[in-house]
């Protein structure tokens, strides 16, 4: 039996109901052997007192519920986004106000490239925040004119090239006619593509190819320190493609000693049939490990608000864009779901729209009826504009709600003047009416499309304002309490692993988040400033400035 | 620079027939090279006994064709069609269920060594109605009947003849000039759906036949406002399903016309091609006559030089 260490704390934040705060907290090995004060700890016999995080908080690690591992791989890129980011080496990159700004990061960047004929690559660009001035490719082309050069936008869903990566890609020329390709006054496209469709023949000479959803080992490894420099001891991929070679790379990678993260990747259904995924998916859930948890699924039903591609109900787009677009038919999600549900396999779902979670409501149901499955929290993820009515009918189908509290603050303006209106947009991610009507529920920041944060996405749920400062939703803030809960045990109870990490008790995981500050008592107005130490995960210790 | 490959897309909601269709016309290619894209490789995307092998990637089929599935990035895989060798004389995609066939089409338009040939829309004669008041397709499903060139009605065979004349009707009501074929287990003749009768044409026309389609060259003398020829027969009014034919313009420059239902497209082509348009329509009256109506396009010798 390995030795047991005493870890003592200013203060222990458990997250278990029946004692809610402790000093010490025993660890066995990878486990939590005992929670509370020193005394009533010693009765387990001879132990080591480590006094490393004496002036310390500790809660549970932090569980981010929806997140890409691409984020590790973005980093390689230059940071082109509007507000500071922190890479995984600890650096905060100031965030570029201005499209002449953004030139002088390339330029400099391009300054230390030997190829010639490399590209460039920036990412995170969101030209909505600066006035929504479009860049051009005449603007990158002042950056160069012989080395192709893309920038993706935050949103992943467009992106910025110049002259010479349109000529690579074949699109320098007249006469396209795409309503994802905008054209100049000279009949050539202006640099901005929009959509996977315009965006691939291009990308693949900037650096952004389809595998790049796939994170490589250096990603997945860089992904990890962002986890521990945010409090995060686990994190989803939401979602991977899973092929053999990346199955085989992050079991590798996330077995290494010294890997501090538990990643939790869900196969994307795309691309196969409901049965050969869920069938993939039960194999993939044999070869699990305790730091690779394989075996989920993630569905796609629509696509996204900013995008005008998620499906609403009427009224619609508040700015008379016609309905989106249904990724997957409710045929196949049936089956899907019918198919996991015996097999034992989980299933989330991204809806964005309002149309889409209630298609999803109505496709569960009935297979439900077929397939009785308590407890099976199928999830729906980012679910932004759900209504009450369909949140008491996720409540009584059993499902979970992982709602993007993140997103109303970076594009919650744009939904409000732009793509749903005032009062739709006032109820996005409505985490009060999720609450208050049981659905267990989960937030997050869909990293690397916001950035990973806990802390900041608990901040946005509790204070629900906007970039430009407006409170949107006041009825629909929830309590600094509630916020912690959620991106702790919260977050573990859709991942159906709210038994083993989530909260710091007695049997669990020896996960913990290192903070300098309390989060209970910083104040819900500062939640996003509290400072992470670095965190504990499966009783090895890792600090953030050691990385 | 090579010719570039002729793209079918095909269309419809799920259960329409698309994958039984796509089977038959492997079974019946005469040779042509074809690549199948499918959004996945489902169940069985190609029947057994037509697979020669098959990895994670790509199926081969006899004959010298292949299928390939595109998953979430039809873009990457068409360059990677693109790159195929030897090249395939003709790309058919069959996309997903909720696909908007005419977003695919654009797409298409931005890749090099592509050319649409037509968007061919598969319906359930029993079921097509119902999917299109479906609550949650059927703003979908009516997209993809818009988007449609060619509609090919399968399982006639499901309907009694008063619920296929109204569903027949209703097709035509929501898509004016479009082509409807009926077939059943989703046989439709090759020709109506592939580039593939050029070169085939005899002092009779192309040799299928069916009892509802035939084939027919027209003859052309003269010269002709090559849009408006293409735009005329492409006009369902004058009963063709497909055309493909060399024609002089008004200015002495030999063209291509290639019409397939409703979408047509005039090109360059060169001058050593002899004048002439092979045609499958729809036997009746109206393809009787169209022989007169194209001779009385022509126009008149003394504009000429």
């Amino acid at each position: 039996m390995s030795e047991t260490i005493i870890y003592s704390a200013q203060k222990i934040i458990t997250m278990n109901p029946s004692r809610p705060n402790a000093t010490h907290v025993a660890v066995q090995g990878d486990r939590i052997l005992a929670v509370g004060d020193l005394a009533e700890l010693e009765t387990w016999g001879p132990y080591k007192l480590v006094e490393t995080f004496a002036d310390k908080i500790l809660m549970p690690g932090l569980v981010e519920g929806h997140a890409h591992t691409m984020e590790g791989t973005l980093w390689r890129y230059v940071y082109c986004g509007f507000f500071d980011r922190a890479d995984p080496d600890g650096k905060t990159w100031d965030g570029v106000k201005t499209i002449e700004a953004i030139q002088d990061r390339l330029i400099e960047a391009e300054a230390k490239l030997t190829d010639p004929d490399a590209p460039l690559s920036g990412w995170s660009l969101d030209p909505i925040y600066m006035d929504n001035k479009r860049v051009t490719r005449a603007d990158l082309d002042k950056v160069s004119t012989t080395r192709p050069i893309g920038i993706l936008h935050a949103s992943g869903h467009i992106l910025n090239v110049n002259t010479k990566a349109l000529e690579l890609g074949g699109l320098l020329k007249s006469g396209i006619n795409h309503e994802g390709i905008p054209l100049g006054a000279d009949g050539l496209p202006t640099g901005e593509l929009f959509g996977p469709d315009t965006m691939t023949p291009v990308g693949v000479h900037v650096g952004f190819n389809r595998s790049m959803t796939d994170s490589d080992e250096q990603g997945l490894r860089a992904f990890a320190k962002l986890c521990v420099r945010t409090g995060v001891t686990t994190i989803t991929d939401l979602a991977a493609r899973l092929e053999a070679d990346g199955v085989e790379s992050m079991l590798k990678v996330t077995s290494e000693d010294s890997y501090p993260a538990r990643v939790v990747p869900l196969q994307i259904f795309m691309g196969a049939t409901a049965k050969e995924t869920v069938d993939k998916v039960v194999g993939l859930k044999a070869r699990a490990t305790d730091r690779l948890r394989l075996g989920r699924i993630k569905a796609v039903a629509d696509g996204s608000i900013q995008g005008f591609s998620a499906r609403m109900r009427w009224p619609g787009y508040h700015n008379g864009a016609p309905n989106g677009l249904w990724y997957t038919a409710p045929e196949q999600l049936a089956e899907l779901y019918r198919l996991a549900l015996a097999a034992d396999v989980q299933v989330h779902t991204h809806t964005n729209g309002d149309e889409a979670t209630e298609m999803v409501l109505d496709t569960l149901g009935p297979v439900l009826k077929e397939v009785p499955s308590p407890d099976h929290r199928f999830t729906l993820q980012h679910c932004q504009l759900a209504d009450a009515a369909q949140f008491r009918r996720m409540d009584k189908l059993g499902m979970c709600v992982n709602l993007f509290a993140n997103h109303h603050f970076y594009w919650g303006d744009e939904h409000y003047r732009l793509t749903v209106g005032p009062e739709r947009a006032t109820r996005m991610n409505a985490c009060r009416t999720a609450l208050d009507t049981g659905v267990p529920m989960a937030i997050h920041s869909d990293a690397p499309v916001t950035p990973l944060g806990p802390f900041f996405t608990a901040w946005s749920a509790v204070n629900r304002l906007t970039a430009s400062g407006r409170t949107q939703g006041e009825h629909e803030k929830i309590e600094v309490a509630e916020a912690l809960r959620a991106i702790t045990i919260g977050a573990a109870y859709t991942l159906h692993m709210d038994d083993t990490i989530g909260s710091i008790e007695v049997g669990k995981k020896a996960d913990f988040a290192v903070l300098e500050d309390d989060p209970t008592e910083i104040g819900g107005d500062n939640l996003k400033d509290v400072r992470v130490w670095g965190t504990v995960q499966g009783g090895r210790i890792f600090a953030a400035a050691d990385l | 620079m090579s010719e570039p490959i002729p793209v079918t897309v095909i269309g419809g909601y799920l259960g329409s027939g698309k994958t039984t269709m796509v089977n038959h016309l492997l079974r019946n290619a005469n040779g042509l090279r074809l690549a199948i894209l499918v959004n996945e490789f489902g169940e069985l995307p190609i029947d057994e006994d037509l697979i020669e092998a098959q990895d994670d990637d790509i199926i081969s089929i006899a004959g010298g064709c292949v299928c390939c599935s595109f998953g979430s990035d039809l873009t990457d895989a068409l360059m990677d069609m693109a790159a195929l060798d030897p090249r395939p004389d003709h790309l058919l995609i069959e996309s997903s269920g909720v696909a908007i066939p005419s977003a695919i089409v654009g797409s298409l338009s931005l890749l090099n060594g592509f050319r649409t040939d037509g968007i061919v829309i598969l319906a359930d004669a029993e079921t097509i109605q119902a999917s299109a008041s479906h609550k949650y397709m059927s703003d979908t499903v009516l997209r993809q009947i818009s988007d449609a060139n060619i509609i090919v009605l399968n399982k006639v065979d499901l309907v009694n003849d008063k619920i296929l004349d109204g569903t027949f009707d209703w097709l035509a009501e929501l898509n004016r000039d479009v082509r409807i074929v009926k077939t059943q287990y989703g046989k439709v003749m090759p020709d109506v759906v592939l580039d593939s009768f050029l070169g085939k044409e005899t002092a009779e026309g192309p040799s299928h036949h069916t009892a509802d389609i035939a084939g027919m060259t027209l003859k052309i003398d003269g010269r002709f406002d090559v849009e408006k020829l293409a735009c005329t027969l492409a006009d369902s009014e004058n009963g063709l399903i497909r055309a493909k034919g060399f024609v002089t313009s008004i200015c002495g420059q030999k063209m291509l016309i290639q019409v397939v239902g409703n979408r047509w497209d005039t090109s360059t082509a060169s001058d050593n091609m002899k004048d002439g348009i092979v045609c499958l329509g729809f036997k009746g009256e109206v393809l009787k006559g169209l022989q007169a109506l194209v001779n009385s396009m022509a126009v008149e010798t003394a504009f000429q030089e």
